[in-house]
């Protein structure tokens, strides 16, 4: 197995295959609250994926310190020390955008995808593979927020790229402020309704995808149809999920006996 | 005894000469009356609003399943017609057409199909879509048309909006007027005379059971009354609740939805309540003017819970006390 090849594949996993909110159905808070806008929605992403990939390379190089029985408190104390820093810089770079992620932003410190890839991924992986890892999920991440934010802030809102300048002033381009599309937007979808119902067809759409590239549906199948199969520490030793509480269970029986 | 014919196959030997086709018929039937009335009232663009949403309804039925699902064609039946007709009648006559055309499609698609088809639909199609539309165009879906602006009145911009008697208290039409119709609101639901003359119809086809639509109406009169005796208002409030909003179309066309009501006459009692409260509640204290399509669509939501504590308990089967004492001995 040539190890170019499977890094490569470690980086694009996450963009449709295992998209981590359309497939592995991850960080769904943030994603509805912050998907009303596409300008929010690009800043999350990228806060997002700087916190995952910095969190993932640390994790992995300190893998072999953190003590498994506390490795969600290290985990934490990581994420939340890179949240803490894109919190600062988003602050001082960008404060509309601080103002209109509002509490999302702290939040990424609890985004379940930081924390489920640093468990099934940094935690065991190499540097450079949990890097990669971390990049594709982040951009997956960000890659969905704006399908949905397209939709929903497009009939929505009746607008695109709305107050885009907070964001290409950080390049020195200012005066483009968005596009004005519909004069009589659908106004539902920029509720929580209509959001939770965009999310649904584009989760939908993303299976068509994966169904069609030979990926099992993401549906309610046992072990075998869950995209992180591949990954999955339990599956690797053989066992189904069920296994180790039923072996539990026997062996007391064993042991009562 | 080869020779003679005896079949033998599995239940059920008697069948109902009713078919899903034939009660659709019969509803669309005791439509018309109410039909015609907001053709009076409103002029020839309820008409028209009506035929469209019923034309959108049906092409969206046949075109999704077709080209999308590619599962049988149901259009046959008949109930994309009538969610056409009820969503039709929940919208003011001015309303935009483009917006009847999304609101049917949100209807159809989403509330219908997505979940299955028909019988499969976990709230009222009709009322899911006038809510839809509700929330995403609050402004137009509230603009009531006053009657008798013109029967050749297509356009609908120039039309006088008036405050529905929900709204506004200054200028209540007589009695007689609000029984004929004879007032603002939306298509279908003003005309009480015509919705009570269609209920009938559905009660002697047997297509409905009183049960929900007598509780419903009852229980909103009952709070209403106890409101009016505690704050001291006139009698005339109680009538003026009945007969304002769409309380009768509501009661007798939409909480009767066999796919999304109970099926037990204690649980359609139960349901019928649940409406009437929740209406009572959103029109005496929330900051909606009216409440009938929430309240609908809550207990839509919950009557697969309704079914749970009114299950009829099979013949013969002990009762729980003696199971219990069963258990102890």
């Amino acid at each position: 197995m040539a190890e170019n090849k499977s890094l490569g594949k470690e980086f694009s996993k996450g963009i449709i295959k295992e998209n981590p909110v359309l497939r592995l159905v991850l960080g769904t808070c943030p994603t509805l609250a912050v998907s009303v806008s596409v300008t929010n929605s690009i800043g999350m992403g990228i806060a997002a994926t700087l916190v995952l990939v910095c969190s993932n390379v640390v994790i992995s190089a300190l893998r072999k310190v953190i003590p498994s029985k506390i490795r969600i408190p290290a985990y934490i104390v990581v994420i939340a020390s890179f949240v803490t820093i894109v919190q600062m810089l988003v602050k001082a770079f960008v404060p509309a955008l601080n103002d209109a992620l509002g509490v999302y932003l702290p939040l990424i410190v609890v985004n379940c995808i930081i924390l489920g890839r640093a468990e099934a991924f940094a935690g065991k992986n190499s540097i450079p593979a949990s890097f990669l890892d971390g990049l594709g999920m982040g951009i997956g991440f960000t890659f969905a927020l704006i399908v949905m934010a397209t939709i929903r802030e497009i009939i929505g809102a009746g607008t695109f790229l709305e107050g885009i300048d907070s964001l290409t002033k950080l390049f020195g381009v200012t005066g483009f402020t968005g596009f004005h599309i519909l004069s009589q937007p659908v106004a539902m979808l920029t509720m929580a309704p209509g959001g939770f119902l965009v999310f649904g067809l584009v989760m939908a759409a993303a299976n068509k995808l994966a169904e069609r590239s030979g990926k099992p549906k993401a549906e309610l199948g046992g072990c075998s149809a869950c995209p992180m199969a591949a990954s999955c520490a339990i599956l690797n030793k053989g066992e189904s999920c069920e296994a180790p509480a039923e072996k539990a269970q026997e062996s007391k029986e064993g042991s009562a006996v | 005894m080869e020779n003679e014919k005896l079949f033998v196959s599995a239940s059920p030997h008697f069948r109902s000469a009713k078919t899903t086709r034939g009660i659709m018929l019969d509803v669309i039937i005791a439509l018309v009356p109410a039909l015609i009335a907001s053709g009076v009232i409103f002029g020839l663009r309820a008409l028209v609003i009506t035929a469209l949403s019923v034309c959108c309804c049906v092409f969206f039925e046949w075109s999704f399943r077709k080209f999308i699902l590619k599962k049988s064609n149901t259009v046959g039946d008949l109930s994309a017609v009538i969610t056409g007709i009820l969503l039709a009648f929940n919208l003011p006559s001015g309303i935009p057409y483009w917006m009847v055309i999304i609101g049917d499609l949100f209807a159809i698609v989403v509330v219908k199909q997505l979940f299955g088809g028909i019988g499969q639909n976990f709230v009222n199609p009709a009322i899911g879509g006038r809510i839809f539309m509700l929330l995403s165009f609050s402004g137009a879906m509230t603009s009531w048309t006053e009657p008798h602006t013109g029967f050749m009145n297509l356009a609908g911009a120039d039309a006088l909006t008036g405050a529905t008697p929900l709204v506004s208290e200054d200028i209540l039409p007589s009695v007689g007027d609000m029984f004929m119709g004879i007032r603002g609101g939306c298509l279908g639901e003003t005309c009480i005379f015509a919705l009570i003359i269609g209920g009938i119809y559905l009660l002697v086809r047997r297509v409905i059971s009183p049960a929900i639509p007598l509780s419903f109406i009852c229980t909103v009169a009952a709070v209403m009354g106890i409101y009016t005796a505690v704050k001291g208002e006139g009698a005339e409030f109680v009538i003026y609740q009945l007969l304002s909003g769409g309380l009768f179309l509501g009661a007798i066309f939409m909480a009767t939805d066999y796919s999304t009501s109970p099926i037990s006459t204690k649980g359609k009692i139960i349901f019928g309540i649940g409406c009437g409260l929740i209406t009572c509640v959103i029109r005496l204290f929330g900051s909606l003017p009216e409440g009938v399509s929430y309240s609908i669509i809550l207990m839509n939501i919950l009557t697969p819970l309704i079914e749970r504590i009114t299950t009829p308990k099979p013949f013969g089967t002990p009762k729980k006390e003696k199971k219990a004492k069963e258990a102890q001995a």
